[in-house]
């Protein structure tokens, strides 16, 4: 019955899709006008243009849906005058993905060197030092950098700035 | 070869004259006065002149769907471009391809919230299937050429091209179109082999089978047309169509169930709802066409033909998906078909019909008959019958005179029956109707409307006498919006908040002075010759029917209802459930 296979798709899941495109003046206003007006989530959204020569950008999401919506983002997506190829990294194999945030933590004393001795640990390196201050800049997985930050507050934790999600397929095939 | 310089504004005009276009419907205005004056020099290009910018639009539509042609308009900067939006989104929600032209302030004003300033492009990303801002004179030539481009293939709709001002004065390079190709735009057209087979192979073992098809179809073209009502022959199966899709296949033919949908029949609904291999061809399982999705055809296994990707999988989950234009879709169907000598179980299928038959048996679209007042339904009837010997094009406004007019008049050919469906755009169809009427001179245009939805675009009147369009009115006056106050009596108690007009304009008088012709007919026994008048009367002719005010349109499938739970009219069994408080929620 149709009834059943609808209950049965109907759990969210997170996948990271990776989109190429025209680098054109108003191509990321299509792709977040698409999610907001069809009500779809972004959690992360990256972009930046990986090919001057032919004007290419490629932009990461990472969404959670169902996955009918998932399925549905992508042909969305792909519907897009501007839009070459749309890849899901999450269902279409391995993929690396990565993430990068400065993070400033403000004490002194014995909360400052407890600050450090974590940035350690993460493999965090200091890239701004004040008397009173550090930024962190960590390299990781996004759970990586969510602990990371959780065990920055308690220590003076006062701002931090993340790019969002880099992604890229494991192996040699190209997007 | 030798490179042809020119302005901005003999660029755009020469790419229209290059893409085929020979009208143009706009209004012009400051941001746009290089291309007025552009086309002022030129003679090979004819613009018609409405009196509102969202009436261009509608014109735009109704000349494009009834000729598969990209309509074209062109509006000014500000009010121009947002006073089309309207029509931009109709246009985009029911797939009729447009090139939108407008006119923007300089480039080195954008941005300063200037005089007649509005982010064109921004407001119009999501009511488009694509639009452009042109700040480089030297690529205006390549831009039009894409816009018609993407605008007529694949899944056609709008597009919008906003130009300013400097760049309309500008000199630039032309280009010819077979020099642009777009980078990343490519739209299938073949479906895919191996799904082709496996849909075949499914049709081939159905003992319930339904073909389902819509608007997809008709804009594939006649050809593709022809060939659907070939396959459907050579199977034997039933087919319904959706409210865009009527005249993809002849509706005299013994094997169309009728429109379907939360105004369709009763046969198709319970067709859809009771068979086992249902194949939608150009068609998008919208929501007045599947009712409650969770019992939507609980026992079907569903092809799913579309050029549309995204249309797959949207709201209903397809067993075996085909990317591809409809008509070369329904081309290699019908070869699989002959190839695998089908032939499906005589037996069931023959069970089915008799199945269909007992629905048919209902005819549910049977109403009460009066002597005194004329019933809509009658009316339609009539203008059907005093019509169909010849070439008549019908547009509707929005509401219950545009569903009666789908179920009770009837069209054997494609492109002649021209709605706004998926945005439900009252006022869309007047202005239709003088695009069409452009198109196609010599024919009849006739515009279904209510009273209401006719005075939402009233002004377009003028346009109609300016040019001698013999478009007619045909207006089912029941001082109501119809569906809106059948929505009430069924759902809010009879209480009919705001849905009654008061003050209605004299229609013959409106007529009268605008200059044109009016009628007014109010008892059945006139009706016949009052519609003869009309057909008889040159020019543009308004005509006032006035309808019996209290009259619902069924059959009607409520919100949140199956298509298994069906309110009928009174004369043919009466009402159906009630509508749960859980429907009252749903549009």
């Amino acid at each position: 019955m149709r009834g059943d296979i609808v209950n049965a798709i109907e759990t969210s899941e997170t996948h990271t899709i990776a989109v190429l495109v025209d680098n054109e003046a108003g191509v990321l206003g299509r792709v977040i006008g698409l999610f907001s007006g069809r009500g779809y989530n972004i959690e992360s959204l990256t972009v930046s243009e990986v090919d001057h020569r032919e004007r290419l950008s490629r932009i990461n999401i990472v969404t959670t849906g169902t996955p009918m919506v998932i399925e549905q983002i992508k042909a969305q997506l792909g519907r897009l005058v501007p839009v070459h190829r749309v890849r899901d990294l999450t269902a279409d194999g391995p993929s690396v993905q990565r993430e990068l945030a400065l993070v400033k933590v403000a004490s002194t004393g014995e909360r400052r060197v407890e600050s450090l001795r974590i940035a350690d640990i993460f493999r965090a390196r200091v890239v701004d030092s004040t008397n009173e201050s550090f930024v962190f800049e960590i390299v990781g997985k996004t759970g990586k950098l969510d602990a990371f930050i959780r065990l920055m507050e308690p220590l003076g934790l006062v701002d931090v700035s993340r790019t969002g999600v880099a992604a890229i397929s494991r192996g040699a095939e190209s997007l | 070869m030798l490179q042809q310089r020119m302005t901005g504004a003999e660029i755009v005009l020469k790419a229209l004259v290059d893409q085929g276009v020979e009208v143009v419907f706009g209004y012009p205005g400051g941001a746009v006065l290089p291309l007025y004056d552009a086309l002022f020099k030129q003679n090979r290009i004819r613009h018609v002149l409405t009196r509102h910018e969202q009436a261009a639009v509608h014109a735009a539509e109704g000349y494009a769907r009834s000729t598969g042609k990209v309509g074209v308009v062109l509006v000014t900067s500000g009010p121009g471009a947002t006073n089309a939006v309207t029509g931009l989104l109709d246009a985009l929600l029911d797939s009729v391809p447009l090139v939108c032209l407008s006119g923007q302030v300089p480039t080195q004003l954008i941005g300063t919230d200037a005089f007649q300033e509005a982010d064109t492009t921004g407001i119009t990303r999501p009511c488009t299937k694509h639009n452009y801002l042109v700040k480089d004179v030297e690529t205006l030539a390549g831009v039009m050429h894409e816009a018609f481009h993407v605008a007529r293939t694949g899944r056609p709709g709008p597009v919008v091209v906003d130009l300013p001002k400097n760049v309309q004065v500008a000199e630039g390079t032309y280009v010819q179109a077979e020099e642009v190709r777009h980078k990343s735009y490519r739209p299938r057209v073949k479906g895919d082999a191996a799904q082709i087979e496996k849909a075949v192979a499914l049709m081939a073992s159905a003992k319930r089978p339904v073909f389902y098809c819509g608007g997809g179809v008709v804009n594939s073209g006649p050809a593709a047309c022809a060939a659907l009502a070939e396959l459907v022959r050579d199977t034997g199966y039933p087919i319904t169509l959706t409210l865009q899709g009527l005249g993809a296949f002849p509706a005299s033919d013994k094997q169309f169930l009728g429109m379907l949908g939360m105004h369709g029949t009763y046969e198709a609904n319970l067709a859809m709802h009771g068979c086992d291999v249902m194949v939608a061809i150009g068609a998008r399982f919208d929501d007045r066409v599947t009712g409650r999705i969770d019992g939507f055809a609980p026992n079907a296994q569903i092809v799913h033909v579309d050029v549309d990707a995204a249309s797959i999988n949207k709201n209903v989950r397809a067993d075996v998906a085909i990317v591809g234009d409809a008509g070369s879709v329904i081309a290699d169907m019908h070869a699989a078909w002959r190839a695998r000598d089908a032939r499906p179980d005589a037996e069931a299928l023959t069970l089915w019909w008799r199945q269909i038959d007992t629905w048919r048996a209902r005819k549910c679209l049977a109403y009460g008959q009066s002597d005194t007042i004329i019933k809509p339904q009658y009316a339609i009837e009539r203008l059907y019958q005093l019509t169909r010997d010849r070439e008549t094009f019908i547009t509707t406004e929005v509401g219950q005179h545009q569903m009666w007019a789908a179920q009770h008049f009837h069209f054997d050919r494609p492109l002649h029956w021209m709605t706004s469906g998926g945005l439900g755009t009252m006022g869309y169809g007047f202005p239709a109707a003088l695009g069409v009427q452009i198109a196609h001179p010599e024919s009849l245009v006739v515009c279904i409307a209510g009273e209401a939805s006719f005075m939402m675009n009233m002004q377009e009147i003028a346009t109609a006498v300016q040019y001698g369009l013999a478009a007619k009115v045909f207006i089912l006056n029941n001082s109501y919006m119809g569906m809106v106050r059948q929505w009430q009596e069924l759902l809010h108690g009879s209480r009919y908040s705001e849905s009654r007009t008061e003050a209605l304009p004299d229609i013959v008088k409106l007529a009268d002075a605008f200059g044109c012709t009016g009628l007014v007919v109010d008892k059945p026994a006139d009706l016949d010759a009052t519609i003869r008048r009309m057909i008889d009367t040159p020019g543009p002719v308004l005509v006032d029917v006035r309808v019996d005010p209290d009259e619902n349109c069924f059959p009607m499938i409520p919100s949140g209802a199956t298509h298994d739970n069906m309110l009928l009219g009174e004369l043919v069994g009466g009402r159906g459930p009630a509508v749960t408080e859980a429907g009252k929620g749903l549009v």
